[in-house]
């Protein structure tokens, strides 16, 4: 009885996930490279948007992805732009992005509120593995988008612990200058890390639209890239524990609806407000002793860096 | 010289024609309307905009009508409506509970505008309310739902515990226990009217927990489309759905505001503005339960046919006895039903309702 | 072929310092056209409905005082917070909690306090403001944290204090489940000017709070440009390695501009509550503490550019309200020009501080 009851709360728990998933392992790339991007909120609906939009002018699926995650990706070229090349402060250069993408998401998408995505992600459960009970339901029938997901984790895990070019990305973000003096690339790295992160907070927009909940409306993502901020931080910037700080607060929104029916009495919003209170006491822990906070975050993130090459 | 000479004869002239135009046709008279979605909406706002829309065709030029879409149930509302006032609509519509304070505060500031307040219970001189007693169909709707449902547990999509909301709930229940008595319903309040994502949510929740047969009182369509996904059955509500997920949806429970703006506006017109409360229900044909699915057996539609006529007819009231509430209370006796106020003061569950009714 | 790159400049181009801003907003205004212009709008009536027409009436300069007023307010507060660099992303929070406060006294207390109950509402809710802006402090001063996702993370949980509050404990009884407190009494509210017996201002909504913004303004002039402690505040935030040198105690001050500046915001949250909404509920800001970052940064810091970019504020949110009633356009309107101003501002400011060289390649190298 117990698993029949659990199984949905996972499905959809897992659901939540991969998309604040998407934006943090975004971030994550970003702030290795020791930029702060504030502007997720914003870059997620226009990625939404974009990618709605196309489906429901007829393109496929496939191509309204890459419309989400392209659009994304220009949006962010003005964040990197402005704060890497004209070194700009990167707080106030991501608010501006938020602010601008909610308003410019709201102002475009203005026809279509309401409206149902005219195609969406469909459930590809794995054969032999989707009978498991509890996983099986949940995480082996989810869509491919969320299946790249999961296998971003790994991917990104790898590259940022075994590979060149992540030990180029983690240098960059501790101290450009010893960076630069090593003859790395500074600007060219931090540029493609912002943008990969502004790619990956497209996909989250994108699921959003296509996969999750299927809709356009105002403000879809309800502030889940200051979660997805949360996340990184939550996550102590390493992609596994990113991964499971994701299925937790995910979980957050799922678990107050379902309290409702077994009339537990917490209140919605002391739950919600769990990830928000976790976030600052992992970020308290981490930074009392200099040595833990210097293990994991970023030493150079939020600076700027005038690479003068 | 000659210059003004040429002005004062031109304004001369065009006076003339002015004086001549307001004699021959009368003044249009200039309708607003504040919504609280869109008509994208497919759900509450469409079906008040398709009934703006049974203005313009009926009326025409007649009436000028200004729409204000997307205003939130705030303080916001106020300066709009405010301002739909102060840029001279003499007949304004405002389509949301929540704008009910906000009216009647401008509505003391313009005397001479008359406001018509939607699903409220306040009045005042030149503020009316008009409401569709959509509890009436929602008894139908709990009939089918409570001759379909194979899980005997039905769902139900809520906004915010209003009186407005709570008795639909109790009617759904209502009627599906009076066909089916072992049916219970679940509940679940996303704390907002218009919330496609946190709908679907919900009702995946509520699926996810062994409802099949789902309804709400939110204002989009994500309900029935979840419901679609998962293989169960959902009604419409507000507007006729049914060509969204033809398969899943059983029916829709609608208003049906047309008739009742086109009847204002007329009286408008005529030069005697409408000043009562209205609250009609099927037998006015301010609401109907539309669009049944063809999968529903044909005892079941004559069952529901035979019930709606009694309720038109009078013969059958939806709040009326036997009645119980939640504990197994007696509420209202055989033969006893409620008066108005009652139905507009509903803050309990009825028995088969599960959960707590939130304070 | 031509290369164009940055040159630090030795010292901030005076010049730029004023022309940036006005470069910013003619960008503004341009990518303003091609939006209206992109939405099927004729770009100039929807410029008129959205600069000219919400000012046009005194009930216009009445909207645009009674929303500037708060930005400026909190503005104020922040420019002493980023003259250290502390960057307080708060202020939306600690608003939120001085309008708990003020609420908690409205709502409780005004029997018993008569007509002293706005003074201790104002008192309280800059109390907790400073108390909000405490918890960043502590994070930053004791403990090291970046005061930026402290602050940012503490705003959420103020609003959801909020939806807390208003969905329960202290839900109007009478107000038919909806999330909103009772409305508050006269003696816990800001009398409107109109019946302060200023005939001028008949019909119009502004009211005494914005006496307290126009007290505040000389006053953080004074500790920002006159006082000691003001001049403190800059060095901390420009030289922390100087400041640390010469005996500032770099903790004491972050905790005073972090206090100052939540209590101030804490204020702003009672003039909304006990303003022009009169209660507490779950929708009442139009996100003013995040505005008012970009209206410190539009003003340059300074208070004199803080009231200008202030009121400059105040015209884009009417001017989305107006074209939303006039031409059907969505609100958020406002936010697209909000965004393309501060995000134009940001670019342009590199013209401060640094001069645009122009290299031409001669053989194999670039050179001046």
């Amino acid at each position: 009885m117990l698993i029949e009851s659990l199984t949905p709360l996972l499905v959809s728990a897992i659901g939540a996930a991969i998309p604040l998933l998407f934006a943090a392992l975004g971030e994550l790339i970003a702030e290795k490279a020791g930029v702060l991007n504030l502007g997720l909120e914003g870059t997620m609906l226009m990625g939404a948007l974009s990618s709605f939009l196309a489906v429901a002018e007829g393109s496929s699926l496939f191509l309204a992805l890459l419309i989400g995650v392209a659009v994304s990706v220009l949006f962010t070229l003005l964040f990197a732009f402005v704060t890497i090349s004209l070194q700009a402060n990167q707080v106030a250069t991501g608010l501006s992005l938020t602010i601008l993408g909610v308003g410019l998401s709201a102002v475009i998408g203005k026809t279509y509120v309401g409206f149902s995505a005219a195609k969406s992600f469909a459930p590809a459960p794995i054969p032999i593995l989707k009978d498991i009970p509890l996983l099986g339901p949940s995480l082996f029938s989810l869509d491919y988008v969320a299946y790249f997901c999961l296998f971003s984790v790994i991917a990104i895990a790898w590259f940022l612990t075994k590979s060149k070019a992540g030990l180029a990305l983690r240098s960059v973000g501790e101290s450009p200058s010893v960076a630069r003096s090593l003859g790395l690339p500074v600007t060219k790295i931090r540029y493609l890390a912002v943008l990969f992160g502004g790619g990956f907070a497209g996909l989250a927009g994108v699921y959003y639209a296509l996969a999750q909940f299927k809709v356009w409306q105002d403000g879809l993502t309800s502030g889940n890239g200051w979660i997805a901020l949360a996340l990184v931080v939550f996550g102590t910037w390493r992609p596994f524990k990113v991964a499971l700080g994701a299925l937790l607060f995910g979980s957050v929104t799922v678990l107050g609806l379902y309290f409702q029916l077994v009339d537990i009495k917490v209140s919605a919003f002391v739950l919600a407000s769990f990830p928000y209170v976790t976030t600052i006491l992992v970020l308290v822990y981490l930074s009392m002793d200099k040595e833990t906070i210097r293990r994991h975050a970023p030493a150079w993130l939020g600076k700027p860096f005038f690479d003068d090459r | 010289m000659k210059l003004s000479k040429r002005v004062l004869l031109i304004s001369a002239s065009l006076m003339t024609l002015g004086l001549a135009q307001s004699v021959t046709a009368a003044e249009p008279v200039k309708a607003a309307f504040v919504y609280f979605g869109t008509p994208g909406d497919a759900g509450w706002t469409f079906a008040h905009d398709t009934g703006v829309k049974l203005v313009k065709k009926e009326l025409g030029s007649q009436v000028t009508t200004t729409i204000v879409e997307n205003v939130p149930e705030s303080a916001d509302a106020e300066r709009v409506i405010r301002d739909l006032a102060a840029k001279g609509n003499q007949y304004i519509f405002t389509t949301s509970f929540g704008y009910m304070e906000q009216t009647l505060k401008v509505g003391k500031s313009f005397p001479k505008v008359e406001f018509y307040h939607n699903t409220g219970f306040k009045s005042s001189e030149n503020v009316h309310t008009y409401n569709s007693r959509i509890y009436e169909p929602a008894y139908l709707a709990g009939m089918i739902a409570g001759r379909m449902t194979k899980s005997n547990t039905l769902g139900f999509v809520a906004s915010f515990p209003i009186p407005e909301v709570v008795r639909n709930i109790n009617s759904y229940t209502m009627g599906a226990r009076s066909v089916n008595p072992k049916v219970k319903t679940k509940v679940i309040w996303i704390s907002s009217w218009y919330d496609p994502a946190k709908e679907r949510q919900a009702a995946e929740t509520l699926i996810g927990q062994g409802a099949d047969m789902l309804l709400q009182n939110t204002d989009s369509t994500a309900t029935l489309q979840t419901a679609a996904e998962k293989g169960v059955y959902a009604f419409g509500w507000n507007s006729d759905m049914s060509a969204l997920a033809p398969k899943a949806h059983l029916a829709s429970v609608i208003h049906n505001w047309g008739p009742y703006y086109v009847k204002t506006l007329k009286a408008a017109l005529d030069g005697k503005p409408s000043k009562e409360n209205v609250w009609g229900g099927m037998k006015d044909g301010m609401d109907g339960l539309v669009s049944l699915n063809s999968n529903i057996p044909a005892s079941v539609k004559k069952e529901v046919e035979a019930k709606q006529a009694d309720i038109i007819s009078g013969k059958f009231k939806v709040f009326s006895g036997p009645m119980k509430l939640q504990d197994g209370s007696m509420k209202l006796a055989a033969g006893q039903s409620f008066t108005d106020q009652e139905i507009d003061s509903i803050k309990f569950y009825v028995e088969g309702v599960e959960g707590q009714l939130p304070k | 072929m031509i290369k164009l790159q940055l040159k630090p400049r030795t010292e901030p181009n005076q010049r730029m310092q004023v022309y940036a801003p006005l470069i910013a907003i003619a960008l503004t205004l341009l990518s303003g056209l091609l939006l209206f212009q992109l939405l099927g709008e004729n770009p100039f009536i929807a410029y008129k409905a959205f600069f000219f027409d919400p000012i046009s009436d005194i009930n216009g300069i009445s909207e645009l005082l009674l929303k500037a007023s708060p930005l400026c307010l909190i503005a104020l507060g922040l420019t002493i917070c980023y003259r250290a660099n502390i960057w307080n992303i708060g202020a939306e929070g600690q608003m939120y909690i001085g309008g708990i406060f003020a609420t908690g006294i409205a709502i409780h207390y005004t029997e018993t306090l008569g007509h002293w109950t706005l003074i201790v509402m104002i008192l309280a809710s800059a109390l907790g403001g400073a108390i909000w802006a405490s918890i960043t402090a502590l994070c930053r001063a004791q403990l090291n944290t970046n005061e930026i996702l402290v602050s940012l993370m503490l705003t959420y949980v103020a609003d959801l204090t909020i939806k807390f509050l208003v969905y329960g404990p202290w839900k109007d009884p009478m107000g038919n489940n909806f999330p909103i407190t009772i409305s508050f009494a006269d003696e816990a509210l800001f009398t409107p000017l109109a019946f302060l017996g200023w005939s001028f201002w008949d019909g119009t909504r502004v009211n005494t709070s914005i006496f307290i913004t126009l007290f505040f303004i000389p006053l953080v002039w004074i500790y920002n440009e006159k006082l000691f402690a003001g001049f403190k505040n800059l060095v901390v935030g420009i030289a922390p390695g100087a400041a640390k040198y010469v005996g500032f105690n770099e903790k004491k001050i972050i905790w005073i501009v972090l206090v100052f500046s939540g209590l101030i915001a804490g204020i702003a949250g009672a003039t909304e509550v006990a303003g022009p909404i009169g209660q507490l509920n779950d929708k009442w800001t139009p996100g003013y503490g995040f505005t008012a970052i970009i209206v410190a940064t539009l003003g340059r810091l300074k208070v004199s550019g803080v009231v200008l970019a202030s009121l400059l504020m105040a015209l884009l949110y009417l001017g989305g309200e107006s074209v939303q009633v006039t031409m059907q356009l969505p609100k958020s309107v406002s936010q697209v020009f909000q965004g393309f101003l501060l995000l134009y501002l940001l670019a342009c400011d590199v013209l401060i501080n640094y001069e645009i060289v122009i290299l031409k390649k001669i053989g194999a190298k670039y050179v001046n």
